[in-house]
C-alpha cells in the first residue's frame, strides 16, 4: 500500500481514504463536458484538524490537493488536472450556531445547501439563507468559492457578499479568521478589519474554507411566485428595472427555453413575493403589476402568466435529460441587465447551430446592479457527438460572454485564459504574487487560475 | 469487457448524479442513502454507483470485490426513487439489483451475498438451519397447521429463526389468536419467500420460490395471507402475480389496526411511555402504508407519540435491506445507518422505539446496543404484552 495511502489512512481512518478504481473512477468525473481527470487519492475529512495534516502531507510531498464541495458547478472546477489528492468535504457539516437576534448562522463550510434550509425552516421560520437554485447537495463553502448568488440575491447581490466571518486553512496548513470573530468577538460582522478576502472566486486555489458565518435573512410567512411574459427580448431590462425599483419583490429571474413548448420564444419574468400578511402580499402584487408593469400590460406587449404560484424549488436538473441522457452544462456570466436581449439572441443561435434545445436564464443581482446569465447545453452522456458539440457551444459562449464585454462566472479552464489574457495585466500579476505567497507549492487546486502558465 | 446483456443499457447514462437521492423529503440531510450515510464517498452514493455500473458495464472499468460491495451495499430502501426527480426514477433500484444480476451470472460475488443465496436454496432459509427447526418459533403456542382458514400466516426466515425476531412472530401470533382470527401456518414446510433473493439478483431462484410457494399455497386453497414482514409483503403481493400467484396479501400491522378498529383487540396501558416509529422500507416507500402502524400506536392508551425527524416516505432504512442484515456491508461504525437510527429515536426523547419488520428489529436493536442506549426496541406486536 502507498505511504501517501497509509498516512491518509491514519488521519482519517480506513474509510475514508482510498486510492481504489472506484473512489478515483467517480472523483474523476463531474456532471459536465469536462474529460475525465483522474486522482490518485480521494479523501474526506470529519473535522478542520484533519484537514490542516492532510494538507501539511501534501506540502510534504508536494502533491496537488482539490478541496471538492458539492461537485455541482458543472465546470470541473473541482477535478483534479494535475492528479494528486481530493479533498472531499461533505463530512465537514456541522452547524455550530444560529443566532436569531443578529440574523447569522455558523456553519462548517462542506454542509448542504439543503440541510441549512431544512434546519431554518424546522427551527427558525422567521429566518432564510439566500439558497442558489443548484440541486441541494451543493455546499455552502464551494458556493463561496466561486461567488455564487442563490434566491434572495435581487434584494442582497452576490452570496459572498452575505458572509459575516469565515475560517480558512491556508495552503501551507495554517487555519485564519477573517471578520469579527478574527478578535474573538464572535461572528456577526466581515468588516471593519483590514479586506483579507482572497478566498471568493479563487476556486480553491488560495485556502480550504473550513467555516462560515452566513448572513440570514427575514422569512416571511407568506410567499408566492408570479410570473410576467413577454415575448419582445427587448423589453425585460426596463421591465426589470422598474421591478427594482419598486423593490417589492425577492427574486426575479427572466428565462425562456426551447422546452418546454410554453417556453419557446417567450419570456417568463418570474418574480417572488414575499409578505407576513395577506394584505401585505396582496398589496406587493397590486404594485407590481398594476403600477409597475401596469403600462406593459395596458400596451398589450405582456401579460400575466400565473399568479400565487408555488415557491419553486430548485428542479433545474431535470433539463440534463433534455437529450435524453443526463447531462447539460452552463455558461454562467456576470452582465449588465441591458445585455439580456443580445445574450439571449446569440444563445438561441448557438443553441441551433448545435442542434440543443435553448435554455437561458438570467438572474437580477442587487437593484439591477447585474445579472447572472446563464446558457444551458444538454447533452446525452452516452452519444460522444453531443458531448462534444455541448463543449464546442460552451466555448463559442465563452468566447460571446467575452466580445459583448461581459465577465464569465465560475469559468472552466477555457474561460478563465480568456479572462486572463483580457486582465489588466497589474491586477494579474498581483493575483500571481497573492498565489504564490499563499501556495508556495503550488498544491492548491493547480490548473485553475494558472497566472503563469 | 462489455455486458451487452444488461437490461438498463438504454437508460443507465441517464443519471445526472445531481444528489436529490441522497436527501429525504424535508432536505435535512445527504445521509438518506444508507450507503452513503455510511461510507460518504460520492461511490457508494446512488448517483456514483450507477455511474460505476455503467463504466463496468461498459468495460470503462474492471471487476473488483471493491465493486461488488459497493453494488451490494444497496438496500433497495427506495429513497433514491422517492428523491429522484427525473422520469426514470423508478428505474433506479432496478438498476443496481440488475448489475447484481449480472455479478451472479458470472459467479463473482461477494461471499456473504454466495451464502445468502447457497444456504436459501440448500434449506430454504438464508442462515442455514434446517428445515426441520423451522416451526420452532412457536415454542408452547398451539396454532393449526394451515388448512383452509381464512388466513395464512406467514412468518418468514427472520421470525422463524432469528430469536429477536421470533418474539415478534409469537407476539403477533398471540395477537391474531386473541382477536379470534381464523388462522394457520406451515410450519417446517415454510419456505422463504423470496425477497431478499430478488433484491440480490438471484431472479432464478426467486422464481423457483415463488413457484414452489405457488404451489404449495394452491394445494392448500390460500387465498389471503398475512406477513409478519413487510419483506414478504412487498414479494407475495407485488411479485407473485407475474408467476401466476395472486393473492390477498396483509401486513400484520393493517390486520392489526383493522382489529383495534372493530373492537376485536384489546389495546396496552401505555401511560408514562414516549413512543417512536421506524418506517420499514417494504411497508413504506415501497407499498405506500404509513397509516396502519401509527393507527396502531395511537390507539394505545395515555400514549405518548413522537415522529423521528425523518419519517414516512423520507425515512432513512435501517441498513438491512436487500440482504444486508445478513451480508453487513454497512455495519461495523458509528455511521451505520441503523446506529444514526438509534440516534435520531433517541433525539425524540422516546422510551421504545417501534418497529414493525423483523428486519428493522434485528438490526435496530443491535444498534441501540453498541450505541450503549437506553431505548428499547420492540416490534409493534410485542408492546401489547409488557413484561
Ligand atoms: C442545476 C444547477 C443549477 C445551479 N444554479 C445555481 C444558482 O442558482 N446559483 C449558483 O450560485 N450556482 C448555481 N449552480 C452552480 C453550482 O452548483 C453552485 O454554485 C454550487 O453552490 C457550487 O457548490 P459545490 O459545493 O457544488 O461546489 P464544487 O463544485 O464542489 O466546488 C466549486 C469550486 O470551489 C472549490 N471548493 C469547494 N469547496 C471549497 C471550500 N470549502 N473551500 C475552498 N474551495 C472550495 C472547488 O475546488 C471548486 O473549484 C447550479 C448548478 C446546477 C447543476
Amino acid at each position: 500500500m502507498s505511504s501517501i495511502l497509509n498516512k491518509l489512512i491514519a488521519v482519517v481512518g480506513e474509510d475514508y481514504a482510498s486510492n481504489r478504481q472506484e473512489e478515483l473512477f467517480t472523483y474523476s468525473k463531474d456532471l459536465g463536458t469536462a474529460p475525465p481527470q483522474w486522482p490518485e487519492y480521494v479523501v474526506a475529512p470529519k473535522t478542520d484538524k484533519e484537514i490542516q495534516k492532510i494538507v501539511l502531507l501534501a506540502n510534504e510531498e508536494k502533491v496537488p490537493i482539490v478541496p471538492l464541495g458539492g461537485g455541482m458547478t458543472l465546470a470541473g472546477l473541482a477535478l483534479p488536472l494535475k492528479g494528486g489528492i481530493i479533498i472531499d468535504l461533505k463530512r465537514l457539516d456541522k452547524i455550530i450556531e444560529v443566532n436569531p437576534e443578529s440574523r447569522y448562522m455558523v456553519v462548517e463550510a462542506g454542509i448542504s445547501n439543503g440541510k441549512v434550509t431544512a434546519h431554518l425552516h424546522n427551527h427558525y421560520p422567521r429566518l432564510m439563507h439566500s439558497e442558489p437554485g443548484a440541486p441541494p447537495a451543493a455546499t455552502i463553502g464551494g458556493n463561496l468559492a466561486i461567488h455564487g448568488q442563490g434566491d434572495l440575491a435581487h434584494p442582497y447581490g452576490f452570496n459572498s457578499d452575505m458572509v459575516n466571518g469565515m475560517e480558512v486553512i491556508l495552503p501551507t496548513g495554517e487555519m485564519i479568521q477573517l471578520g469579527s470573530c478574527a478578535v474573538g468577538s464572535g461572528w456577526y460582522s466581515m468588516q471593519p478589519l483590514p479586506d483579507l478576502k482572497f478566498f471568493s472566486g479563487w476556486n480553491g486555489t488560495t485556502g480550504i474554507i473550513t467555516k462560515v458565518s452566513l448572513k440570514l435573512f427575514p422569512n416571511k410567512k407568506f410567499r408566492d411566485n408570479d410570473l410576467f411574459v413577454v415575448e419582445n427580448e427587448e423589453l425585460v431590462p426596463e421591465i426589470l428595472y422598474e421591478l427594482t425599483h419598486l423593490g417589492m419583490t425577492e427574486d426575479l429571474i427572466s428565462s425562456s427555453a426551447a422546452i418546454p413548448p410554453l417556453m419557446n420564444k417567450l419570456h417568463h419574468i418570474s418574480i417572488n413575493i414575499a409578505g407576513d400578511y395577506e394584505e401585505e402580499i396582496e398589496f406587493k402584487r397590486h404594485m407590481v403589476f398594476d403600477v409597475a408593469l401596469s403600462k406593459f400590460i395596458r400596451s398589450g406587449t405582456g401579460g400575466i402568466g400565473n399568479l400565487a404560484g408555488e415557491w419553486p424549488r430548485p428542479q433545474v436538473s431535470k433539463s440534463s435529460d433534455w437529450k435524453k441522457g443526463g447531462g447539460f452544462e452552463y455558461v454562467g456570466a456576470i452582465i449588465p441587465v441591458s445585455l439580456y436581449p443580445e445574450c439571449y439572441r446569440q444563445g438561441a443561435r448557438i443553441s441551433e447551430q448545435h442542434d440543443i434545445p435553448y435554455t437561458i436564464l438570467g438572474r437580477v443581482i442587487g437593484c439591477s446592479h447585474a445579472m447572472m446569465f446563464s446558457w444551458s447545453y444538454a447533452f446525452n452522456r452516452a452519444d460522444e457527438e453531443t458531448v462534444k458539440h455541448a463543449r464546442q457551444a460552451l466555448h463559442e459562449t465563452d468566447d460571446l460572454v467575452m466580445n459583448l464585454n461581459g465577465t464569465i462566472w465560475k469559468p472552466a479552464v477555457y474561460g478563465q485564459r480568456l479572462m486572463m489574457d483580457r486582465m489588466n495585466k497589474n491586477t494579474l500579476e498581483l493575483m500571481g504574487k497573492i498565489k504564490t505567497l499563499l501556495d508556495p507549492n503550488g498544491i492548491m487546486n493547480p490548473g485553475n487560475w494558472e497566472v503563469n502558465r | 469487457m462489455t455486458l451487452s446483456e444488461y437490461k438498463y443499457n438504454d437508460i443507465i447514462h441517464r443519471c445526472f448524479r445531481c444528489g436529490y437521492c441522497k436527501f429525504p423529503t424535508d432536505w435535512d440531510d445527504v445521509t438518506n442513502c444508507p450507503s452513503y450515510a455510511r461510507y460518504r464517498m460520492e461511490s457508494f452514493s446512488s448517483g456514483g454507483r450507477l455511474w460505476l455500473i455503467r463504466a463496468w458495464v461498459n468495460g470503462d472499468i474492471q471487476w473488483s470485490e471493491h465493486l461488488t460491495k459497493i453494488i451490494y451495499s444497496c438496500t433497495s430502501c427506495k429513497n433514491c426513487v422517492e428523491k429522484c426527480p427525473h422520469t426514470f426514477s423508478d428505474d433506479l433500484v432496478n438498476m443496481v439489483v440488475a448489475a447484481k444480476t449480472e455479478l451472479i451470472k458470472i459467479g463473482k460475488i461477494p461471499k456473504p451475498v454466495k451464502d445468502f443465496l447457497e444456504n436459501t436454496q440448500l434449506y430454504g432459509n438464508p442462515y442455514g438451519i434446517s428445515a426441520k427447526k423451522r416451526a420452532d418459533w412457536m415454542e408452547d403456542l398451539d396454532i393449526p397447521a394451515y388448512n383452509g382458514h381464512d388466513y395464512l400466516y406467514y412468518v418468514g426466515c427472520d421470525g422463524s429463526f432469528d430469536p429477536r425476531a421470533q418474539k415478534a412472530a409469537r407476539a403477533t401470533a398471540r395477537l391474531l389468536m386473541s382477536a379470534g382470527v381464523s388462522f394457520g401456518i406451515l410450519g417446517t414446510d415454510e419456505i422463504s419467500d423470496g425477497n431478499e433473493v430478488d433484491m440480490l439478483g438471484e431472479d432464478g431462484l426467486l422464481e423457483y420460490l415463488a413457484q414452489k410457494n405457488i404451489q404449495k399455497f394452491s394445494k392448500l386453497g390460500v387465498k389471503n395471507i398475512i406477513t409478519l414482514s413487510p419483506h414478504s409483503y412487498n414479494v407475495f403481493k407485488n411479485k407473485y402475480p407475474d408467476f401466476g400467484g395472486q393473492y390477498q396479501v396483509y401486513h400484520y400491522t393493517q390486520i392489526l389496526a383493522g382489529l383495534i378498529k372493530n373492537g376485536k383487540l384489546k389495546v396496552p396501558d401505555t401511560s408514562g411511555i414516549s413512543i417512536t416509529f421506524h418506517d420499514p422500507c417494504f411497508l413504506g416507500r415501497w407499498n405506500k402504508e404509513y397509516d396502519a402502524p401509527r393507527k396502531i400506536i395511537q390507539s394505545f392508551k395515555g400514549m405518548t407519540f413522537n415522529e423521528m425527524a425523518r419519517n414516512r416516505k423520507g425515512a432513512l432504512c435501517c441498513g438491512g435491506g436487500a440482504g444486508n442484515f445478513y451480508t453487513d456491508f454497512l455495519g461495523g461504525s458509528d455511521e451505520s445507518p441503523a446506529r444514526i437510527r438509534i440516534r435520531e429515536a433517541v433525539d425524540t426523547r422516546a422510551d421504545v422505539l417501534a418497529v414493525a419488520c423483523p428486519n428493522c428489529l434485528m438490526m435496530l436493536e443491535d444498534a441501540a446496543a453498541s450505541e450503549g442506549s437506553e431505548i428499547i426496541v420492540k416490534d409493534i406486536s410485542e408492546i401489547f404484552f409488557p413484561e
